[in-house]
């Protein structure tokens, strides 16, 4: 097994490469990840490299999608590695968000199991979910859709055997070792402890995506009054919440 | 200016060329599933090849226009009728206002595509016209049309001729090719066993019914992971072969998820991704290795190749002018020489299904 931080290039088709930095969900891992994303998306912004279509980052590797008309993959493939050697600050990336939660209720309507579960009441579930900085190790699976990793071991429960059909939009879940918050309506097998009325995704908006990878995340608690006030104005585009200071 | 969806098909959408750049934020390009075939439908309206047009699987249902416009359909032969006169695939029509366009099921194929003059108008949505269907977005409100959607057109040049390919094309395609899917191994081969990897060339697939937009999963063979079929989840491409635990190989296409947590054995060659797509359910499907630098020479080629079909479209002979659309043209203004029009076209094979031509 290389050196978990070792880039390595991995084939993927004609038109995209993968450059990996390691094997595991890692937060150091991924933050060299979001690191080297971030230095690719401003080499490719400022034309040191042409015909770059896609930068990807994803838990442990970077997929970059390329036009072979503007550039072959072994340029670009020595290119990926030359850059991934740099030395790159890995301090200070990220955005900070506080995002509220109208926990339990129609939307989380696994709190109460998942205590049980746990041998908790669900106030020791919310206060431990709403404890805890989640870092946005991807975005993927759907428009805006968030991965959280950096949940307490005690949360961590297995998807269902079966997905459930409807889960809406703003739904907080929690799948395996992950969180996540759904982003779009849609069928989920993960289980669902709460609900945000913040839109992670919306294509009418200015700014159709609030989420990327490399943020961090903390939940609120909030009462069912506060959140239709804040569903109300998300309704009408407005972004509820923004980015505070990192906590030190 | 708008088309009125009359009927609809049960797989009838507006494509574009697709989003491109939005990856990393979850969103999958969608765009057409054959998009050599949709540039060929835009060319031989005089449409660039990043206009809407209409992507269909099963008969694609009627059409009608509130302006004189040309059509064609590319991609698998269809049956066309302008009210009742049948017309041949591969070459553009002139549809005058009231005339209702009739289009059938895609013959020996899957996916065919339905362009029109100035192509389709619909909002731009993150920067394209296409569907994503799974996600609501784009399109006619993110949805497959249904009828009684009426689609705004963009600008046509009425005066410009109708189309036909300079030389003529198999099965109305511009590549009809034949021989094995070609395959890029990675970025999880080492995921299955020797033998495992083997099965790819050695054994036959078959192309299954479980399919879409998204995705499609292919049976015969099975390809078991050595430890598992859960990877951490990275990026994907269309293309991608990803194994899920059922061992099925599921090829993932235009609109499919942009990360996925099953090992990828192999990605299909671009040259040869619609080649699969296009295959019908049972089709056996044989499959070659090849390297990423051979991929890509080959998808470059196959692209100047698709320029050079585009480049030798030939104006057809219109030489049975009807009325309304002789008014249309607005000869006495002298916009349209009769003479430009009327000119020869290059002599082109007879194909039996294409004996009633509407010139």
């Amino acid at each position: 097994m290389n050196d978990p931080m070792t880039p390595t290039l991995l084939p993927c088709g004609d038109c995209a490469l993968v450059i990996q930095l390691g094997e595991t969900v890692d937060a150091a891992v991924n933050a060299r990840v979001t690191a080297l994303a971030g230095a690719l998306e401003v080499a490719a912004a400022a034309g040191s490299v042409a015909g770059v279509q896609d930068i990807v980052p994803t838990y442990r590797s970077i997929l970059v999608r390329y036009d072979p008309m503007q550039i072959r993959g072994g340029a670009l493939g020595d290119w990926l590695l030359e850059l991934a050697v740099r030395p790159l600050s890995t301090s200070g990336q990220g955005r900070y968000w506080r995002v509220p939660c109208l926990y339990g209720g129609e939307v989380g309507l696994d709190l109460d199991e998942l205590a049980e579960m746990k041998g908790l009441c669900p106030e020791e579930i919310i206060a431990l979910h709403s404890g805890t900085d989640y870092r946005v190790y991807m975005i993927g699976f759907a428009p805006g859709f968030a991965y959280l990793g950096g949940q307490p071991e005690i949360l961590h429960t297995p998807r269902l055997p079966k997905p459930r059909q409807n889960i809406p939009r703003g739904a907080v879940g929690i799948g395996g070792q992950q969180g996540n918050i759904n982003s779009v309506t849609g069928p989920s097998g993960w289980r669902f402890l709460g609900w945000t009325p913040v839109r992670s995704f919306d294509p009418d908006r200015d700014e159709p995506f609030l989420f990327r990878s490399g943020d961090q995340i903390r939940f609120y608690p909030i009462s069912a009054e506060e959140a239709q006030d804040l569903d109300a104005r998300s309704a009408a585009g407005e972004i509820v919440i923004a980015p505070e200071a990192m906590p030190t | 200016m708008s088309m009125e969806i009359v009927t609809a098909g049960p797989m009838l959408s507006v494509q574009d060329a697709g989003r491109f750049g939005l990856r990393h934020m979850g969103v999958a390009s969608a765009g057409p599933i054959d998009s050599e075939a949709m540039t060929l439908a835009n060319a031989l309206v005089g449409n660039a090849s990043a206009d809407a047009a209409l992507e269909f699987a099963g008969p694609a249902g009627s059409f009608r226009c509130t302006r004189p416009c040309r059509i064609a359909v590319a991609g698998a032969d269809c049956s066309i009728r302008i009210d009742t006169r049948p017309v041949p695939t591969g070459e553009s029509h002139r549809l005058l206002p009231g005339e209702k366009l009739t289009i059938g099921r895609p013959d020996g194929a899957v996916w065919a595509y339905l362009a029109i003059s100035g192509g389709i108008d619909t909002p731009l949505i993150l920067g394209a016209r296409a569907t994503h269907l799974r996600f609501g977005l784009g399109g006619m409100q993110g949805r497959s049309l249904k009828a009684g959607d009426v689609l705004p057109l963009g600008e046509d040049h009425p005066d410009a001729p109708c189309l036909r390919p300079g030389s003529p094309l198999t099965g109305h395609h511009p590549f009809n090719e034949s021989g094995p899917i070609r395959l890029i191994l990675g970025p999880q081969d080492n995921a299955f066993a020797p033998d495992i990897v083997a099965r790819l060339t050695k054994c036959i697939f078959t192309v299954t019914p479980q399919r879409d937009r998204m995705a499609m999963v292919l049976g015969e063979t099975t390809l078991p992971a050595a430890n598992g079929h859960d990877i951490v989840s990275d990026g994907t491409v269309p293309g991608s072969i990803q194994v899920p635990g059922s061992g099925m190989p599921l090829v993932l296409l235009a609109e499919s998820q942009t990360t996925g947590g099953y090992p990828k054995i192999a990605t299909v060659a671009s040259v040869d991704l619609a080649r699969l797509a296009q295959m019908p359910v049972g089709a056996e499907v044989r499959f070659a290795l090849i390297g990423a630098t051979e991929g890509e020479d080959l998808w470059i080629d196959r692209r100047h190749r698709l320029q050079q079909v585009i480049a030798a479209l030939t104006p057809k002979t219109e030489q049975v002018f009807r009325s309304e659309y002789l008014l249309s043209c607005n000869l006495v203004g002298g916009i349209f020489n009769p003479k430009e029009v009327m000119r020869p076209v290059m002599q082109h094979r007879k194909d039996t299904r294409t004996e009633t031509r509407d010139e």
